[in-house]
């Protein structure tokens, strides 16, 4: 992970938008309120849900693992990274305090580490204070024969250091449709063998993680008397609320998907509820209008109390990479003070406003790399949506800032993306595009950033 | 001479030295001059050269070369009237060399003597030099020429530094998410010229250390040429012999080692005006004045040769064996894939950038003064290493193309090798054109979609058309194609591009 370019790494540097910087402004103002500036926490209680087949409690906040903390390598190659299991361990600890039980990972996220750094941090307190989630991610052919998915979901355990998994689930169905879903879960009897490892109790809860094609979806709530799906997980935000279809032409709104769960009382668990960092990483004017209406709070508490308010939301996962966003996220949750009828109209409009600018919708999430090429295929986009939310994609050379947006946008591309790296070496091979879990038609993208750049360096617009 | 006026020489009580401010002008004006016209060679950004880069035009040779008939009469005629001045505050390998002499003077006071001209050698060098011109020896004449000289020394062991220094800016500014600074690419195009330039610069710092002008009045083709003029000088430095009392402190302290006190004579082809002698001299003898049409001192005309005391140089032109470094490229990150470095393709005919008109007029005009090379921001121009083109500029795609919106290398060009363009003329000419390499080409070796050079070329000049499996290969229409090489450069082939540019001999405008 690039901390350049992950999640509000860079607003943070920016100085706005973060809750840290504002709550510390708030607390020098307010000094004899003895108001704590980063959230000593504690200040409230976590707020908890109530898992309907089980019972447990689950947080409300629930820690994503594949955005886990990475310093470099000690005598390795420059850039290589490796993840900092130190971190990883004090934000673990900090979230187990604070009331956070949850924790997701995957074995392919953070390339192939996550579960391992995982379970070496949680295995540092008792194993019924936390509740643990991974997936059978059978992406690769070569992982999708019956011994191989059996060998991987084996492995999990061993990595996370347990000898049963609360939430499994099928990973990223949708992709690839219908087909892929029997490739990867039904022909080889994988889905057959995890509902017996739930009667056998080594799955308390079984589910599956949601993007793409919408046919796979209400396939498999269709099947819901069969399956009987614990819980499911799905992409919820206050732009995906109404505006999914647009972006993703064969996947639908969030609220769709919702209410799909709600009607067969299935738990929801929401994932992207930042979008990536997008709703955290927003336009100044955005920022300035959410900062109007709740000064003290983050432009992220606005994201995550919107999915928090959905009352059959069990959980809402935020891969947190530093300290300050998990304390941010605590503080929000702590405890959920859930939207009312006037902030949701005024989201809603907040997320009109935002589709007028035309950010990429990438979260950065790599699935798509390596490119065989070579791009840095994230590091292009979140170029590009950078400085569209700074203002610095100039449109014309009457432009008032010009001179000064043609040169941020062009030395930050240098800066963002080192130059063999960037969108003119895209020959559209195409073979990014299905892994995009966000169905982004990336050449077409790093094409229309490559004749974008092109105009600017000639200063034909 | 009575022993009152000799103490005197010492320390003054009674000094009788003339107050001139003619020195602290000409160090002043000399100062100026090297601050102007160095940083041609290190800013990347093109910002020096709108507002200084006549600094380049108005050098002797670059004036000779490009034919630029004003500048050459004017500087003929600022020597006629004042010597020559040229070699003091326009020429900056004189000033460099003024430079390391005034640190030999701080290790040794009165360090130089009077030495009498090693005129066989000059006419010899200024020979070699007509010669080498008329034959286009360009490599003889690059290594002579004083400006060129200078050029190499700025741009090959000063770049570097200043390239360091902006970046190190650059990553502060990152850090402050400020723009003001961006990071610049430092490419290392063989070591040819970084040889040349560490021995010219070495030797010239000893020979300016412990004798002052050598170079400038043995070597130097163009303090030769001057020479001839500075004799007639209306404006010279005179003995009053009523005045000297024959110390020969103004000897002492002559670096263009011309002052024969013996004689009471000074040899005006070798005095670069300096005006260090005057304010030397305690009894104010030496002065700087009109003298009219008076002939030169015709002490000069049987002098005999004397080698003895001065050292001097043939440059030897070390031909760095200039494998090409190819810049080792970093990897960033894990899950990045591995880019391979791009290689030179074996080209027919070499590249010349546009406005050169022909690889001829390129090799006739340029003194390889490295400019061009230093102003390319987009890593095109590189120096050749073979010895008939050595270090004179050629177009090559590895690291960069020739982007339309550029014209630096032909803004910057001082003598007329790169003739002056505007964007428009630039994409009109022609200045080779693409050959499509079938064995290299991804959709046929790799089996997928490409087209990234007809995306990428800037006269759709490339159409993509259907071959053997429904493979879309390039077509080149080589007569609308410039040979700007941004196919060669975004080709994804590796290490050699399934596209590449052959140069023109002659371009074309189309």
């Amino acid at each position: 992970m690039n901390n350049n370019i992950s999640r509000r790494g860079f607003l943070k540097r920016l100085g706005i938008g973060t809750s840290v910087a504002s709550l510390t402004l708030a607390g020098c103002k307010n000094a004899t309120k003895a108001v704590s500036a980063s959230p000593d926490l504690k200040e409230g209680e976590m707020t908890y849900r109530t898992n309907p087949k089980t019972g447990e409690k689950v947080s409300i906040l629930g820690y994503g693992c594949m955005r886990w903390p990475t310093k470099p390598v000690e005598g390795g190659a420059e850039g290589e990274e490796e993840i900092d299991q130190e971190m990883v361990n004090r934000l673990v600890d900090t979230a187990l305090e604070n009331g956070v039980n949850y924790f997701d990972t995957s074995p392919v996220y953070c390339q192939g580490k996550s579960e391992k750094a995982t379970g070496i941090a949680l295995s540092r307190h008792p194993r019924e204070s936390y509740y643990i989630a991974t997936k059978l991610s059978n992406f690769n052919p070569a992982t999708q024969s019956r011994e191989a998915s059996i060998e991987m979901y084996k492995n999990s355990m061993k990595e996370l250091q347990t000898d049963y998994i609360d939430y499994m689930l099928l990973h990223a169905v949708g992709g690839g449709g219908l087909e892929t879903l029997n490739q990867r879960y039904f022909d080889n009897g994988i889905l057959d063998f995890l509902m017996k490892e739930r009667e056998a109790g080594r799955i308390k809860n079984l589910g599956f993680s949601y993007h793409g094609d919408i046919e796979v979806f209400d396939y498999l709530l269709s099947k819901h008397d069969e399956y009987k799906w614990d819980f499911v997980q799905i992409q919820l935000n206050y732009m995906d609320w109404k505006h999914t279809a647009e972006e993703e032409p064969l996947s639908t709104n969030a609220n769709y998907l919702y209410q799909e769960l709600a009607k067969r009382e299935i738990p929801a668990v929401i994932m992207e509820p930042l979008l990536g960092g997008r709703l955290s990483k927003v336009p100044d004017h955005i920022a300035n209008r959410l900062k109007q209406r709740n000064p003290e709070e983050s432009v992220a508490s606005w994201a995550f109390r919107f999915a928090g308010t959905h009352p059959d939301v069990l959980t809402v996962l935020s891969g947190m990479t530093y300290m300050e966003h998990l304390e941010d996220n605590i503080h929000t949750y702590s405890p959920l003070n859930p939207l009312t009828e006037e902030d949701l109209v005024f989201l809603q409009e907040t997320a009109d406003i935002m589709k007028q600018y035309p950010t990429v919708p990438c979260n950065d999430c790599k699935y798509c790399m390596p490119c065989p090429y070579g791009i840095d295929i994230p590091a292009n986009l979140l170029h590009y949506n950078k400085c569209v939310n700074e203002d610095n994609i100039p449109t014309s050379k009457q432009s008032p800032k010009y001179a000064e947006a043609r040169r941020a946008f062009l030395v930050g591309y240098d800066r963002s993306v080192p130059k063999l790296r960037q969108a003119s070496h895209c020959i559209g091979c195409r073979k990014c595009v299905h892994h995009c879990p966000q169905e982004i038609d990336i050449p077409a993208e790093l094409h229309r950033i490559d004749e974008y750049v092109e105009k600017l360096k000639q200063q034909i617009i | 001479m009575n022993k009152n006026e000799k103490s005197a020489t010492k320390k003054s009580t009674k000094r009788d030295s003339i107050k001139t401010p003619l020195r602290n002008i000409r160090i002043i004006l000399a100062l100026i001059s090297i601050l102007l016209i160095t940083p041609l060679f290190l800013d990347f950004t093109g910002t020096w050269h709108s507002i200084f880069g006549w600094m380049a035009k108005i050098q002797f040779l670059p004036a000779i070369l490009s034919l630029n008939v004003l500048v050459i009469i004017g500087l003929i005629i600022l020597t006629l009237l004042f010597g020559r001045l040229y070699c003091s505050v326009i020429c900056p390998l004189g000033i460099l060399q003024d430079g390391f002499g005034w640190a030999g003077k701080k290790a040794k006071k009165n360090r130089y003597s009077y030495s009498k001209p090693l005129n066989i050698l000059r006419y010899t060098f200024l020979g070699i030099m007509l010669i080498a011109i008329i034959l286009g020896i360009n490599s003889m004449v690059a290594l002579l020429a004083p400006y060129s000289a200078y050029g190499r020394i700025a741009s090959s062991l000063l770049k570097p530094i200043w390239i360091w220094g902006n970046n190190l800016l650059a990553t502060w500014a990152e850090q402050r998410n400020s723009y003001a600074f961006y990071q610049v690419e430092y490419w290392q195009y063989g070591y040819g010229v970084l040889i040349v330039a560490g021995i010219t610069l070495i030797v010239l710092a000893i020979l300016a250390w412990r004798n002052g002008r050598t170079y400038c009045n043995t070597i130097c083709p163009v303090g030769t040429v001057l020479g001839f003029f500075s004799r007639f000088a209306l404006f010279r430095i005179v003995i009053d012999k009523s005045k000297c009392v024959d110390c020969k402190l103004c000897s002492r302290n002559c670096k263009a080692s011309c002052i024969d006190i013996p004689n009471h004579n000074i040899d005006y082809s070798r005095c670069v005006s300096c005006f260090d002698c005057i304010g030397k001299c305690n009894k104010g003898a030496l002065s700087y004045k009109y003298v009219g049409l008076k002939a030169a001192n015709a002490h000069q005309a049987n002098e005999k040769i004397d080698g003895s005391r001065r050292q001097f140089i043939t440059s030897a032109a070390i031909l760095g064996t200039s494998a090409a470094l190819s810049a080792a490229d970093k990897t960033f990150d894990g899950g990045l894939a591995v880019i391979e470095d791009k290689k030179k393709p074996n080209r027919k005919t070499r590249i010349a950038p546009p406005g050169a008109i022909s690889l001829r007029n390129l090799n006739d005009h340029c003194t390889a003064c490295q400019l061009c090379i230093s102003a390319c921001p987009n890593g095109v121009l590189r120096p050749m290493t073979d010895i008939e083109n050595f270090m004179q500029p050629e177009s090559s795609y590895e690291n960069g193309y020739c982007r339309p919106e550029c014209t630096r290398c032909s803004d910057v060009c001082p003598t007329g090798a790169i003739r002056p363009l505007d964007i428009a003329e630039k994409s009109s000419i022609q200045i080779g054109h693409a050959v499509w390499v079938k064995s290299n080409c991804v959709p046929i070796t790799d089996d997928v979609e490409c087209g990234n050079c007809a995306r990428h070329c800037p006269t759709g000049a490339i159409t993509m058309v259907e071959y053997k499996n429904g493979h879309m290969i390039p077509t080149v229409n080589t007569e609308r194609c410039i040979g700007c090489g941004a196919c060669e450069n975004l080709c994804p082939a590796r290490p050699f591009s399934a596209i590449y540019v052959e140069g023109h001999e002659n371009h074309r405008i189309i």
